[in-house]
């Protein structure tokens, strides 16, 4: 038994090293961090221990436009991918011809570069001098004046970041309710349409509870996700978000470990400890509801 | 009003639902390829020609290759494309030795404490990357790492999810077939390499997919990593080229680029579709 019990740790040794150095270690590590005050990384020193970077980093206005920015992201594009995918999941499940061909399709930005096809996006709605950019040639068939969505106000700003991430999620959101609609027992819907139930009733009282704890995951997953946004806004806005006003928490952590207004792991900890204490708040009231209403 | 007409109606009723549907499913389909579209038609415009466009044209009569030749001459995108290549193939292979002997220990192998820290890798599963980034780039920062392939590689080479992925695919094999290895003489590791891994192969096969599609895409950690362009990856490499590659106006030879980096995940997912998706839907998160 001593042998084989060293043998079993021996295969266990690389992930367990690699796991402890690379995310055990660094757990913890950030705590301490947070509340080393005044830490130099030249000198790896610091003053004194307390909740200053905390309250440094609550009152940094750029912190709070990252949280402004965030909690907008969040609410503007949880729902609307949720409710979008559902429908687009709904219809797909309805056909038969060509359904292969859609879910394929519509799998495609899952698998592309962030940054890459952000670029694209940019340049769809960005407006130079030599011209308006094509997303403004539509506003203008429509009579629409032209926006500049790049370097523009702000709502503009926002709203090309909303509708990037929105472009960006579906596919996860529909491959998984596609499934988890075609999962639903055949039966019940035979049974409902022998008592010739309406089609309406059919979706909400047999189609919805049954994938509903599916549709939970979704937006429990949608709302960490949305949370942690940062590459969609950097592929749109460039690296310097702060100016741009348009960063988000994970922005503001990263802005300030590392880049021109870098140097500060202490603030940068902080900053990620609130972020992840909003998400385990916002997951945990998730749970809560979805504990009420899903049928499982 | 009879049962014909009735029928009738129902019929025209089931047609035009459908046709709604097939209409939305379209417009959302043009959604999703339209930008692929249009980084394929601007990279093949000629830059007077992009540029003399006020109002921009949904089709191009001279395609031209020069944005091509540009992308490759006057950045350094081959770099970046062998330096990410280099970092997907090593992340993977070393990530798939780590997790196949941690998987094969939890599943195969008796030891003191396995149910123990078993539970504790899944807990490690719902620590988010961006607490623990803080520390890892102190850590590589002090080891001397920054701007070298390793500081890249070394925190991502393990994957918890991946590990637990593994070793439930490896406990559905029948015990019958270790105990017969065994009585031929076989070793463990030869057990795990010539028996275990050969049947398990769909699942490694979905692992190393979805591993290499992160790796392609990695943008956060590069970043943090590497400041010397000689390290860039070929998303810290887009964003250098937007600030300051070809000069800001040049979006047909950007659009080149673009084209460029995201071939190789596509020819991926198009060979792989079935097997991209299963994997997906079986455990990828995003957004």
């Amino acid at each position: 038994m001593e042998r084989r019990s060293a043998k079993g740790w021996l295969y266990l040794l690389p992930a367990v090293a690699f796991l402890g150095v690379f995310l055990v270690y660094p757990l913890v590590d950030v705590f301490v961090y947070s509340f080393e005050e005044g830490y130099n990384s030249a000198s790896q020193s610091f003053f004194g221990v307390g909740p200053y970077n905390y309250s440094y980093v609550l009152h940094d206005p750029y912190f709070l436009q990252a949280l402004k920015n965030t909690f907008v992201l969040v609410i503007i594009t949880v729902p609307l991918s949720t409710g979008l995918a559902l429908l687009i999941s709904v219809g797909l499940s309805s056909i038969q011809k060509l359904k292969d061909l859609f879910q394929t399709v519509y799998f495609l930005p899952y698998v592309t570069n962030t940054l890459a096809v952000g670029l694209v996006f940019m340049i769809l709605f960005k407006k130079t001098a030599y011209t308006d950019g094509l997303v403004n040639l539509m506003l203008h068939w429509f009579g629409a004046g032209p926006v500049d969505f790049i370097d523009g106000p702000h709502w503009a700003k926002m709203f090309v970041l909303c509708f990037y991430t929105v472009w960006v999620v579906m596919p996860f959101k529909i491959l998984i309710l596609t499934s988890a609609l075609a999962s639903v027992n055949q039966d019940y819907y035979n049974a409902a349409r022998i008592d010739g139930t309406s089609r309406s009733r059919i979706f909400f009282r047999i189609t919805l509870p049954m994938i509903s704890p599916m549709l939970f995951y979704l937006i429990i997953t949608g709302f960490i996700g949305a949370f942690k946004a940062y590459s969609d806004a950097v592929a749109i806005f460039g690296v310097n978000l702060n100016a741009a006003g348009m960063n988000t928490m994970v922005g503001y952590v990263y802005d300030m470990l590392y880049g021109d207004s870098g140097g500060y792991p202490s603030y940068a900890s902080a900053a990620a400890i609130i972020l992840f204490v909003i998400v385990l708040t916002i997951t945990c009231i998730n749970l809560l509801i979805s504990r009420k209403n899903v049928h499982y | 009003m009879n049962y014909e007409s009735i029928e009738r109606r129902a019929r025209r009723r089931e047609r035009v639902r459908k046709s709604f549907t097939y209409f939305c499913l379209v417009l959302w389909a043009l959604m999703v390829l339209f930008p692929f579209y249009w980084m394929l038609l601007s990279s093949v415009k000629s830059y007077s020609a992009y540029n003399s466009e006020y109002v921009p044209r949904f089709f191009t009569l001279s395609p031209t290759l020069q944005n091509y030749v540009d992308a490759f001459t006057a950045v350094p995108l081959a770099k970046y494309f062998l330096n990410t290549l280099i970092f997907t193939l090593a992340t993977t292979a070393i990530m798939l030795v780590v997790i196949t002997l941690a998987a094969f220990a939890f599943a195969r192998l008796d030891f003191r404490g396995k149910d123990l820290v078993f539970t504790f890798f899944l807990a490690l599963m719902m620590i988010p990357n961006e607490l623990v980034v803080i520390t890892n780039f102190v850590t590589i920062t002090d080891w001397g790492l920054r701007n070298t392939f390793l500081g890249l590689i070394l925190p991502s080479v393990t994957s918890v999810f991946y590990i637990y992925l593994l070793k439930e695919n490896f406990a559905q094999i029948p015990d019958e077939l270790y105990y017969a290895a065994k009585v031929d003489g076989t070793s463990d590791l030869k057990y795990l390499l010539r028996v275990l891994l050969p049947i398990c192969r769909p699942t490694m096969v979905t692992i190393t997919i979805l591993k290499v599609i992160e790796c392609w895409n990695s943008y956060v950690w590069p970043r943090l990593i590497t400041d010397d362009a000689n390290y860039f990856l070929v998303s810290n490499g887009i964003q250098e080229i937007r600030e300051n590659g070809f000069g800001r106006e040049n979006i047909p030879a950007m659009m080149a680029a673009v084209v460029v980096i995201s071939v190789p995940l596509i020819v991926l997912f198009l060979l792989f579709h079935k097997k991209i998706m299963a994997g997906v839907s079986r455990g990828g998160t995003k957004g």
